[in-house]
């Protein structure tokens, strides 16, 4: 039998305001327990809710980001449900009329280039945090009223590989607009699965499980492929999927069941009272608009047909708005593009991962890097040489400055290295008598000990030459 | 001593000649209301010593003519929230809450320097029209210790009608100011949906909720509006709009000369007594006698308001009361060995009988499958009740008409019937789904009891319902007559 799979991802972020979505506690990392709350976070009695404009904009920019249609005449849900981590019993949420619907990404998996549809994204607030030790609870508040988007997909996303390059495309187009830092590691993108499978040629969909515990777009991959898998089985061996949650188990790869679905939950929403409707102009949404950075797909085209990087490079240049954002200053100050790329892609990357940082975090800076590529390009040093010079501007200094004080520049004047090439070859008649019985091994050797007597400076093209020329007189 | 015979204006006077401080005021006021409480139960708690030393910053610092509330004392309904001064809500749930907050209008109060002497009772979280749903007890009307004062404001009510306090706040989600300033003969506002700051009032049905003032008279109230209201960032839903001094022009009993009134034929309708009936006829005549024409309207989707009432009111509070889950504040049951323990005992144990009816009544509204045969319809007979009253006030410059069908009734008579204590609500309900201005102010009595009459008017027009109230009161007795409370004067 031949199965056809549907998978539905529910992606929260969480955006990087500087207070909460309904309350003027800040949103911060790190703080103890329930410092950066207030008492509208605690749902004490008699408080009400303000709206964060700043979140509202975020929600636009989101949308404008995914293709979607903003909605301009929008309110606020409250969903009911107990539980500690949600002190008012209610999370207020966008049910009714979220903010953005019908938006699409596009992804390539494996060459084949798809749109995957969004159907809705709504803003809403985060709950607080419970721990457990021994015989206590605890609820931690901080990050209640922390503001999310949560961005839904239709039901397009085939496989898990595609589920995969939409997770990319989307976390790559929301970094660009720098309203979250879309990082999983840190929880500032999360996402809920589900997964059906079913016969090819049935029109009705397959019964979905819930997947949790996928903090990885690897572990997002990994858990549906197994899933699929395991769905498939059930089916072929004339059993029936069950609306469930599972669990992806890490060490083992595998799903592992959490809990039967008995029904749907009743959360009971209806419009938030004490927020008012909100009206978004078609003013609001041009300037919001009109500010939003290139997206991380128009600049890999440009890349590709204007600098002439491959396919490859423009995708891992455009990982980041600030990597993209560096490159296009370095290229912009007359750097090889190609060269740009590879060192953003080599020396930098491994740069930032040794050290954990982020590139804006570093005293690099894109004049620098464009002029040590330029001493390369232009000879004035080797790219052994540029190892030293890097180093020097991962640590702010000036590519040209620190070359001249530290004597780097190449000898590569014929007229200089001729003399000191003489001096060599008198001073090794063995080798010279091994070149010409046939060893090719006494260049490299005599190379070396010009080198050697240039303190490394002399242009190895320019002496191979030179070498050459005077072994075969 | 009491406020029978002082208006705001006069005991401004005497406190910026000295004749009286701010402390002897607040000290005779703690004296009478502990007197005369024993008979009418208006409060539940007292704030003696924070009162008194306030009384005695306020005296140090003296009082100028242009502070016409300094030094006067105030009582508010518990379920407005202030600062280190326990607040109950009239429930076991928040039996000991002190919160760590003020109220947008405590604090309006503080700025006016207003005393808060105390805290009044009410129906449980202002659920029910007699203030016999409170947990600790049952306030009694001014006038008859035997019938209720009304509710849920019944405690703010009888403090002002008794003569404890000038002024009281009470909150308004289906009549709770007026109907039982009507049952206490005394003047109450709903103001305009949006007029006065919700931030710090415990919520019970959030679209609905406004806070407002209670005092002898309509000039009094207005002072006190006037300092309550206006924008406050806390709460989007509080209006813009200007606030203008409601007391300014309250001077000429002719000033309703040419307006137009409309008196609804359903507010005169079965079930409305004949005493009811007889004086808002007789102060329509008297409308007429000041130069105004009466006509008669209608309001015909009338009927539904209470159905459409207790629907939304109820979804809204459902939802609003689920934070008093006994995790974070408040009454926690004891003998708990989970989480759904905590909640479910808690809950039970914390809420009174009426709460628990409203709950289930608007969880019911909300669920799944029947959330648009019962939320979405009251959400749509609302507006279609918002457009009965928007027909008539746009030829009309107020709408008159009873606050209640009846006088106060018996304590206890219809505490055990909830379908007939909604009923009581029937014409003061359609006013706040409707979001507009609603005056309660005396206009006659029956068997010795006073009754209400109510002035309806556009949004944000509280400035012509005052100017017809006050008309009416500088051409009627009724405000004048006093109820005897044994132990005072």
């Amino acid at each position: 039998m031949n199965f056809e799979t549907t998978i539905g991802l529910e992606v929260h972020i969480e955006l990087k305001t500087h207070s909460k979505i309904f309350s003027p506690s800040p949103v911060a990392y790190g703080a103890d327990p329930n410092a950066n709350t207030n008492v509208i976070d605690w749902g004490y009695p008699g408080v009400l809710p303000t709206t964060n404009k700043g979140v509202v904009a975020d929600g636009i920019i989101a949308a404008l980001a995914l293709h979607a249609t903003v909605e301009q005449h929008t309110h606020f849900d409250r969903k009911n449900y107990f539980y500690p981590d949600n002190p008012k019993a209610y999370q207020i949420t966008q049910s009714d009329k979220p903010i953005g619907h019908d938006g699409w990404v596009e992804v390539d998996v494996d060459g084949v280039k798809k749109k995957i549809g969004i159907s809705e994204m709504h803003i809403e607030e985060d709950a607080g945090k419970n721990t457990h030790e021994r015989d206590h609870s605890y609820v931690d508040l901080n990050r209640q009223g922390t503001p999310l988007i949560e961005i839904v997909s239709k039901p397009d996303i085939a496989s898990p590989a595609e589920a995969y390059a939409y997770l990319e495309a989307l976390r790559q187009r929301i970094q660009f607009t720098g309203i979250s830092d879309v990082k999983m590691e840190e929880g500032s993108m999360r996402v809920d699965v589900n997964i059906s499978v079913r016969p090819v040629g049935q029109e009705k969909f397959g019964t979905k499980t819930e997947l949790k515990n996928l903090n990885s777009f690897n572990y997002v991959q990994r858990g549906l492929e197994y899933e699929e898998k395991r769905q498939q089985q059930v089916l072929m061996a004339g059993g029936a999927v069950q609306q469930e949650t599972r669990r992806f188990d890490e060490k083992t790869g595998e799903t592992i069941l959490m809990r039967v679905k008995a029904g749907a939950d009743d959360y009971r929403y209806f419009p938030e009272p004490d927020l008012p409707a909100l009206n978004i102009s078609d003013d609001w949404i041009k300037e919001l608009g009109d500010a939003m950075p290139e997206m991380p797909t128009k600049r890999r085209e440009r890349y590709v047909n204007e600098l002439g990087l491959t396919d490859y490079d423009a995708m891992v240049i455009t990982q980041t708005k600030e990597m993209s954002d560096f490159f296009d200053a370095t290229v912009a100050l007359k750097a090889d593009p190609k060269m740009a790329a590879n060192y953003l892609q080599g020396d930098v990357n491994a740069f930032l991962n040794d050290n954990h940082v982020d590139l804006q975090a570093t005293k690099l800076t894109p004049a620098n890097l464009a002029g040590m590529i330029n001493l390369i390009s232009d000879g004035t040093i080797s790219s052994k040489m540029a190892k030293k010079v890097f180093k020097a501007i991962t640590a702010g200094e000036e590519p040209k400055a620190y070359v001249e004080a530290h004597g780097l520049v190449q000898l590569s004047d014929p007229a200089k290295l001729q003399p000191i090439i003489d001096d060599v070859l008198d001073a090794n008649p063995q080798s010279i008598e091994d070149f010409n019985n046939g060893k090719k091994r006494a260049v490299g050797y005599l190379v070396g000990q010009i080198m050697k007597q240039t303190h490394g400076q002399a242009n190895p093209q320019v002496v191979n030459q030179l070498l050459m020329t005077a072994l075969k007189q | 001593m009491n406020y029978f015979n002082q208006d705001l204006a006069s005991l401004h006077a005497d406190l910026v000649a000295k004749k009286v401080s701010a402390k002897e005021l607040t000290q005779a006021t703690l004296d009478n209301i502990k007197d005369t409480d024993t008979k009418i139960d208006a409060f539940l708690n007292l704030n003696e010593d924070a009162a008194l030393a306030q009384a005695a910053k306020i005296d140090e610092a003296g009082i100028s003519d242009d502070q016409p509330l300094a030094g006067i004392p105030v009582a508010l309904k518990d379920n407005i929230v202030t600062k280190g001064l326990t607040t109950t809500a009239a429930s076991k749930m928040l039996g000991d809450f002190n919160p760590v907050y003020d109220a947008t209008v405590t604090e309006k109060l503080a700025a006016a320097q207003m005393i808060t002497v105390g805290k009044t009772n009410l129906d449980e979280f202002a659920m029910g029209g007699s203030t016999e749903n409170s947990a600790f007890k049952p306030t009694k009307n001014a006038w008859d210790q035997t019938k209720v004062p009304g509710g849920s404001s019944g405690g703010s009510a009888a403090a002002v009608a008794s003569g404890q306090v000038p002024v009281a706040l009470g909150s308004d989600t289906g009549g709770s100011i007026r109907q039982p300033a009507s049952f206490n003969g005394i003047v109450g506002i709903k103001p305009t949906y949006g007029r006065v700051s919700r931030w710090g009032l415990i919520a019970f049905g959030s679209s609905l909720d406004q806070i407002g003032p209670l005092t002898h008279g309509v000039k009094d109230n207005a002072t006190v509006l006037s300092a309550i209201a206006g924008h406050d960032d806390h709460d989007l839903t509080s209006s813009t709009q200007a606030v203008p001094d409601f007391a300014a022009d309250l001077n000429d009993a002719t000033s309703v000369n040419g307006l137009r009134i409309g008196l609804p034929k359903e507010y005169l309708a079965d079930g409305v007594s004949d005493d009811v009936k007889t004086a808002i006829l007789a102060a329509a005549d008297t409308y007429r006698k000041l130069g105004a024409t009466v006509d008669e309207v209608s309001l015909p989707h009338n009927k539904y308001g209470v159905a459409a009432y207790y629907i939304i009111a109820s979804s809204e509070a459902s939802s609003n009361l689920q934070r008093f889950d006994g995790i974070r504040y408040g009454y926690r049951a004891q003998d708990v060995q989970n989480l759904e323990d905590v909640y479910v005992k808690s809950r039970s144990e914390g809420f009174g009988d009426e709460v628990k009816r409203r709950i289930m009544l608007g969880t019911f509204s909300l669920s799944a499958g029947f959330y648009d045969a019962y939320f979405l319809k009251a959400a749509k007979v609302r507006t279609v009740i918002m457009n009965d009253f928007k027909a008539i006030l746009k030829d009309h410059d107020f709408i008159m008409g009873p606050v209640a069908p009846t006088p106060a009734f018996g304590l206890g008579d219809e505490i055990k019937d909830p379908i007939t204590m909604y009923m009581n609500d029937v014409l003061t309900i359609p006013v706040n789904l409707a979001g507009l201005p609603g005056l309660s102010l005396p206009a006659g009595f029956s068997n010795g009891l006073p009754v209400g009459m109510q002035l309806i008017g556009r949004p944000f027009d509280e400035s012509t319902l005052y100017r017809a109230g006050y008309a009416f009161e500088q051409s009627t007795d009724f405000h004048t007559q006093l109820p005897t409370l044994g132990g005072q004067n």
